[in-house]
């Protein structure tokens, strides 16, 4: 396949940035996306140019390390897929394909296709853990927890931070990313003592990043890699409200 | 000049050792603790845990780790599963069985006292996870599930469906949080940790390099602990992630720590096969699919048929027909060589005759499609993705890859190297899991490590030894920069015709070819000869594009590349040297009448920790002995 490629070059955090335009050869369409970009990557060094930076590590789909718009779309066109995983059989030969970084006020570039995305660690700092310090724990088996609850929770635990929902989102909210947490911390029985607090201050700590506010768009939810629902935002803002009104005390 | 390994096995009967020497140890008052600075080089299990529950404790602690965040280490990527003594199951498990598998499953290359801690802990594992919130898979009742794996007749797995590592880790790394948040812990994160300080023959500190600014920067503490991960990708293609490197533990090798069996690798069977040179990595699929999957090829070579065409009187279920009592679930490095010799016999399967099928129609049959698609669904998509092919309809198609480094720095008994102060943990160290790992037992060694061994040690090592304040001004941190400085400029100043990818790739074919899933005498002198040719024309000819002051990836991956060609040889040594056969380190010369690998007890009983020599020199062989007390060695088998 041949390609033709717009990708957003930016030197640095503070550089100015613009759309670049690269060709792109000989692709086969059972690489994946970021081994095309390793293919561009290849030439451009053997050019004498600098490679475009882009973040990326377990190459399956788990380490939320991956990102890019492609075509204006977090992770690009498949469903439930995140970059490295997204293979270039979803493309034609000749197609033309943009390339940016996650847009966000809360997710400064620095460099190219790599954004900061610190913001979302200091959400889970705020909340997004069960306090249970080594060594004091009872038996695994000594709180039954009902399969549903369990079920539930490792849906929403599947988030692997990667950030696809703000860049998706037209207010850049971290609504989606918070709201799992809480949702998988709030669902399980070891979760309770800490649920409401969990949400005011996670919540909070999402305003405090400069995300935007949350209006039920659902561009989240379908940028998700893991399909995670809005209805994990309900929940949040169900416990922030109720935490609000009525205390944290469970 | 040899070092003395010590390994400091507490003495008396196996299962009171940890009890007797943690009563043992000295403690460092509470008030203390805080005055005390520990460097954690990782974020990964074995990292995470250490640093979060060292904090817990009281400890001022530095966590390093070269993505953006700690929560993506490699860990993250494990599916199948994390092993526990638990019986749950009521299936006759009890910690002396899981201690006897593993030490057996590592075909008796480990030390007894070791893996008999590591299975002791397990169940401690379990319960703390439980408590952070990780969502293990449970039964409707309400209690937790469990699957088998590779190498057990027990069912003694715990899995939170396909994302185990994940799960773990984040629990791990929610508890990191809370101690950043509390100011515990400080976290580096896109920093690479690039040379060990040892000053007056103990680590003191580290340099790195903030992969976003190019700054080279020291931190002292009292004490250091590496846990960096393996060092799998030195074959290039490998299961571990693209950033996974051996930099860290090769930098302490090169200031004294010894490497204790680099050539005990792990060849994972069931990957996806390799499908262009353009390929970047392999991807797992995990271990727990031979729990309903089924193994097979034609028994006809060259057979080209759709494998649904195959009548069941012309396959061949080798592992079944091979090891009746563990059928798929022979171990990884039996299950692996037994997939390389049908494909070498011309039976192997897909385009490049360099896979086995995988098969889950007959449990799809008896179960239901429902039943699969909650165990696997999360797999069986990922495959799907990769191959384009539905394995619900078709069965898969798997490889055996580069996955796992049973070997690393040597360690004695309370995780710390030849150097002092320098501790391992996790995939790092080489401790547990001898000449071959079983499945789901990575992650209980990582935990085990990090929340419930290092934490214990690390206080003994403080209050027995009399550290001098230090800090990075010393004249030691000042060389070590300067040193990272010259490397990193020699690496841009090349400016050769070849890309450090070209170089890696390279290697990986080499390190595949002549030491991956079989070895013999001939193939190990080639591969000694090519590398430091190969090595050569890198510091030749390598481009490295970029600056030094700006996040630069292809620098970050030339410094890794560089040591990987330093590592793959003395992979090559050290399996040139053990001419035995053990677990995933098969010698064609050393095998059964029927294939199977042999050991050499008599010989090569031992733990073989290299010793750097100096640029130039041959590193120095030393041997850890190994002695076993409470069981018999055995010719494995698993028919
Ligand atoms: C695909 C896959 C599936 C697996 N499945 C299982 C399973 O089901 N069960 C099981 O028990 N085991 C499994 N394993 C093995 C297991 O996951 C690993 O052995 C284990 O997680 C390693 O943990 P660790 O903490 O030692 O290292 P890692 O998790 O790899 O962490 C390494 C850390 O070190 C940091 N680091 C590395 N080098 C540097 C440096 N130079 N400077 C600064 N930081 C550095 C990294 O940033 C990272 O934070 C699997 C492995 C893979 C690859
Ligand atoms: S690189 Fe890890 S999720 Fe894409």
């Amino acid at each position: 396949m041949n390609l033709t490629l717009h990708v957003w070059r930016q030197a640095g955090p503070r550089a100015p940035g613009k759309m670049v335009v690269y060709k792109a050869g000989d692709i086969s369409p059972d690489m994946s996306f970021l081994e095309m970009l390793d293919v561009v990557n290849e030439g451009l060094t053997l050019r004498g140019e600098v490679p475009i930076a882009f973040d990326h590590d377990c190459r399956e789909g788990i380490c939320g390390m991956c990102s890019l718009m492609i075509n204006g779309i977090a992770h690009g066109p498949m469903k439930g897929t995140a970059t490295c995983q997204l293979h270039m059989r979803s493309f034609k030969d000749g197609d033309t394909i943009y390339i940016e970084p996650w847009r966000a006020g809360a997710f400064p570039v620095i460099k190219d296709l790599a954004v900061d995305r610190s913001a979302l660690d200091r959400i889970i700092q705020a909340g997004g853990f069960i306090t249970a310090a080594t060594g004091g724990a009872q038996d695994a088996n000594a709180v039954l927890v009902p399969k549903e609850s369990v079920d539930g929770a490792m849906d929403a635990a599947a988030c692997i931070g990667c950030g696809a929902c703000v860049a998706a989102c037209p207010n850049a909210s971290a609504s989606l990313f918070t709201a799992a947490k809480i949702t998988h911390l709030g669902l399980l029985p070891q979760g309770q003592p800490e649920r409401y607090r969990r949400a005011l201050e996670m919540v909070d700590q999402m305003d405090l990043e400069n995300f935007g506010s949350c209006t039920l768009h659902g561009e989240c939810q379908e940028a998700c890699p893991k399909e995670i629902s809005i209805d994990t935002i309900t929940r949040m803002n169900r416990d922030f409200i109720r935490g609000r009104l009525i205390g944290t005390r469970p | 000049m040899t070092v003395q390994l010590e390994a400091h096995i507490p003495s008396g009967p196996l299962a009171q050792k940890w009890g007797k020497h943690r009563f043992e140890m000295k403690l460092v008052s509470p008030a203390n603790k805080r005055k005390h600075t520990i460097i954690v080089v990782g974020s990964g299990l074995a990292g995470g845990a250490a640093a979060a529950t060292m904090s817990e404790l009281g400890y001022n602690v530095k966590c390093f780790c070269f993505q953006d965040s700690p929560r993506r280490a490699h860990s993250i990527a494990a599916q199948g599963g994390i092993n526990a003594a638990k019986n749950y199951q009521n299936d006759g498990d009890s910690i002396y069985r899981l201690f006897y598998d593993t030490l057996k499953g590592g075909d008796f290359r480990s030390r007894e006292a070791n893996v008999y801690r590591l299975a002791e802990l397990s169940g401690n594992i379990i319960d703390q996870c439980v408590a952070q919130g990780v969502p293990f898979a449970r039964e409707y009742g309400g209690l937790l599930s469990n699957r088998s794996f590779g190498g057990a007749q027990v069912s003694r797995t715990f899995y939170a469906r396909g994302q185990t590592g994940q799960q773990l880790l984040l629990g791990a790394y929610q508890a990191l949080e809370r101690q950043i948040a509390r100011g515990g812990v400080t976290m580096y994160p896109r920093t690479e940790m690039l040379d060990l300080v040892v000053i007056d023959g103990k680590a003191r500190g580290i340099v790195v390099r903030d992969l976003v600014t190019g700054a080279i920067e020291s931190h002292a503490g009292e004490a250091v602990v590496l846990a960096t991960g393996g060092y799998a990708n030195v074959f290039h293609l490998s299961t571990n992630a693209q950033g996974s490197n051996a930099t860290a533990i090769w930098r302490a090798y090169k200031r004294g720590a010894a490497f204790a069996n680099p050539c005990f690798t792990q060849i994972h069977p069931t990957c996806i096969p390799v499908s262009g040179e353009y390929q970047s990595k392999l991807t797992l699929m995990s271990e727990s699919l031979r729990n309903d999957g089924r193994v097979w090829v034609s028994k006809e070579p060259g057979d080209k048929r759709d494998p649904r065409q195959i009548p069941e009187n012309e396959r061949d279920y080798y592992l079944e027909r091979k090891y009746p009592s563990f059928g798929n679930l022979a171990p990884r490095d039996i299950a692996s060589r037994a997939a390389k010799e049908v494909c070498d016999e011309g039976r192997g399967v897909g385009e490049s005759g360099l896979g086995v099928y995988l098969d889950f129609a007959d449990t799809i049959k008896r179960l239901g499609r429902d039943v699969i698609k909650e165990r696997y669904g999360n797999l069986f998509e990922m495959y799907e993705r990769i191959t384009d092919e539905d394995p619900y309809e078709v069965p898969m198609r798997i490889y055996p890859a580069a996955h796992y480094t049973m070997g690393g720095l040597w360690v004695d008994y309370n995780l710390m190297s030849n150097v002092d102060g320098l501790h391992v943990t996790g995939e790092a160290n080489f401790s547990d899991h001898g000449a071959n790992r079983l499945g789901a037992s990575a992650l209980m060694q990582g935990l085990a490590d990090g929340y419930f061994i290092i934490p214990n040690t690390i206080g003994h090592y403080l209050v027995s030894n009399k550290l001098e304040k230090v800090d990075a001004s010393h004249a030691a941190f000042k060389a070590a920069e300067a040193e990272v400085a010259e490397r990193t400029n020699r690496f841009l100043s090349i400016k050769g015709k070849r890309t450090v990818a070209s170089f890696h790739r390279e290697l990986g074919k080499i390190m595949w070819h002549y030491c991956g899933m079989s070895r013999n005498d001939a193939g190990l002198r080639t591969a000694l000869k090519k590398i430091p040719e190969l090595r050569e024309e890198f510091w030749r000819d390598v481009n490295v594009p970029g600056s030094d002051v700006e996040l630069n990836q292809a620098l970050e991956k030339a410094g890794r590349v560089a040591d990987f060609l330093e590592l793959g040889e003395l992979i090559c040594l050290d399996a040139l040297h053990r001419t035995e056969s053990c677990g995933g380190h098969f010698r064609e010369e050393s095998q059964t009448a029927d294939g199977e690998a042999l050991r050499d007890d008599e010989n090569f009983a031992y733990v073989a920790a290299w010793q750097y020599a100096g640029e130039g020199r041959s590193p120095v062989l030393n041997k850890e002995p190994l002695v076993f007390e409470n069981v018999k060695l055995s010719q494995r088998s698993y028919k």
